[in-house]
């Protein structure tokens, strides 16, 4: 241990011992040109495969149990604040944008969560409050959001659909004639910001209000590009500038979403009989007095 | 020791920006740059992750086995990305929404790799901090500084906020579609480059 180890710079020999030796014994430069190499370190060779794979395999460990515990932990907050948020956007659609205290205003606004039957009618929805209306839609279960706005029924339904980069998703909130539009609302998940990403702002949404959905039993509302709107027209509505495939995407969203909702939207359960004039209430067995 | 700090703090600000010199993190620069708002968002949120991250690494850097030196400092980036998102995301939900793009493109910013890379492996942990602080807020300056003039004039808004006011577009003032477009932002890029080699000789080539 006590050797020290010196090489030469020229040749590359290495000589033990205390000192440089005076002349290389290789290329015989002089003393001057040998360098002292740097003991080897003790303890552990951070270089050897084993402490290598070892120390991959306990930093993967931590890891995943941070992880673990952390999502865990939080698990519980973050489900609350989706609700709020979810909640929020269907409030957005009814024009009650940024509210302060979210869940009371929706337990005063919303009267009920629905559900559309085949038929168009409306019965009260049995469950926990849903976050994912694109895999409730997927798997049958339309919802409709019945809500009073000073004394005015409303209804709205969630909408999901693709944009340029991913998904895309929305609430239309429509007057008691189920036909004309009281408001809206689209969000996204990676739109382009200030082209596609327009769609979240109420620039867009605000050209909405007063249009009509549904004309001779189908959905009549088109997103067109911008500009190509007829002035004055009740179904289309200009897209968002420069953003020509997220505005179709809104299009086909709105498209497909509300064609599975025809049935709801054109009252079918009162033509085919059942109603009496006048009488549309039979088409929702929900009790709307409930959450009062 | 003192100096060296708070040369590892200015240097990334200006004379070693890592932007304009470095040439890191350029695809978040145009992608996040069309308006100001997710600019800032994103430009705070790697300045805090980059310093972060350098003091971990730091602290690790003398047990760190050197063949799989890059895979560890990218598990602890990505680790630590995920843990904020989820923090942000249990107790500033507002936040989170904002960021929800940029997450994964401050995992793959290269200013993390190549500071964790070029700094912190050989430094210690209270100047991979300040590093990480000032390559981070030197990257927020020019994204800001682009985000200003795309948003200003693709837009006509700040912030959001109306600026251009709207008797020019009755007038005929348009506003510059080609300014959102991710092109324009490497041409301002290009631009700020321009100015900034303009101002440091030294970093001029032959």
């Amino acid at each position: 241990m006590a050797t020290k180890k010196f090489k030469c710079k020229v040749c590359g020999y290495v000589h033990e011992g205390d000192k440089a030796p005076e002349k290389c014994p290789v290329c015989s430069a002089p003393a001057s040109e040998f360098e002292e190499l740097a003991a080897e370190k003790k303890g552990l060779n951070t270089n050897s495969n084993v402490y290598t794979i070892l120390y991959a395999a306990v930093m993967v460990v931590i890891v995943a149990f941070l992880l673990v515990f952390v999502s865990q932990t939080l698990k519980e907050r973050q489900t609350a604040n989706v609700i709020n948020d979810t909640k929020q956007q269907i409030l957005s659609a009814l024009n009650l944008r940024d509210q302060a205290d979210v869940a009371a205003t929706y337990d005063k606004v919303i009267t009920a969560d629905a559900l559309m039957q085949p038929n168009g009618k409306l019965v009260q929805y049995e469950g926990d409050f849903n976050t994912s209306y694109k895999s409730e839609f997927d798997n049958g279960n339309f919802h409709v959001f019945v809500a009073d706005i000073d004394g005015e029924r409303k209804f709205v339904i969630p909408m999901n659909g693709l944009g340029l980069w991913g998904t895309i998703w929305g609430y239309i909130a429509l007057n008691e004639d189920r036909t004309t539009v009281y408001g809206v609302y689209f969000s996204h998940s990676s739109e382009t910001p200030g082209l596609g990403g327009e769609i979240a702002g109420t620039k867009f949404q605000d050209r909405f209000p007063g249009k009509s959905v549904v004309a001779d039993d189908e959905v009549a509302l088109k997103v067109v590009k911008y500009g190509k709107a007829t002035p004055g027209s009740q179904y289309e509505i200009d897209g968002v500038t420069g953003a020509t495939i997220t505005s179709t995407g809104v299009n086909a969203m709105i498209n497909k979403v509300l064609t599975a909702y025809i049935p709801f939207l054109t009252k079918q359960c009162c033509k085919e009989g059942g109603c009496e004039e006048g009488n549309e209430e039979c088409c929702e067995e929900h009790n709307v007095e409930s959450n009062d | 020791m003192a100096n060296k700090n708070s040369e590892a703090l200015k240097q990334p600000m200006w004379a070693n920006n890592p932007v304009l010199v470095q040439i890191l993190g350029i695809c978040s620069a145009l992608a996040v740059t069309a308006q100001l708002k997710p600019a800032i968002v994103m430009g705070l949120s790697v300045t805090i992750i980059v310093a972060m991250a350098n003091v971990i690494i730091s602290l690790l850097r003398k047990t760190i086995p050197n063949r799989i030196r890059i895979i560890i400092q990218l598990v602890v980036v990505a680790a630590l990305v995920t843990i904020v998102s989820e923090i942000l995301k249990a107790f500033a939900y507002d936040v989170s929404v904002q960021l929800s793009v940029y997450v994964g493109l401050i995992i793959t910013n290269c200013i993390l790799m190549g500071r964790l890379e070029a700094f912190a492996m050989q430094n210690g942990p209270w100047a991979s901090f300040l590093d990480g602080i000032g390559n981070g807020l030197g990257y927020a300056a020019i994204l800001i500084v682009v985000a200003f003039v795309r948003e200003l004039f693709g837009s006509g808004t700040l912030f959001g906020f109306q600026i251009v006011p709207q008797c020019w577009y009755e007038a005929g003032y348009l506003n510059n579609g080609l300014m959102i477009m991710p092109p324009m932002a490497l041409v301002l890029v290009g631009c700020v480059i321009w100015f900034h080699r303009a101002k440091n000789k030294d970093l001029q080539e032959n």
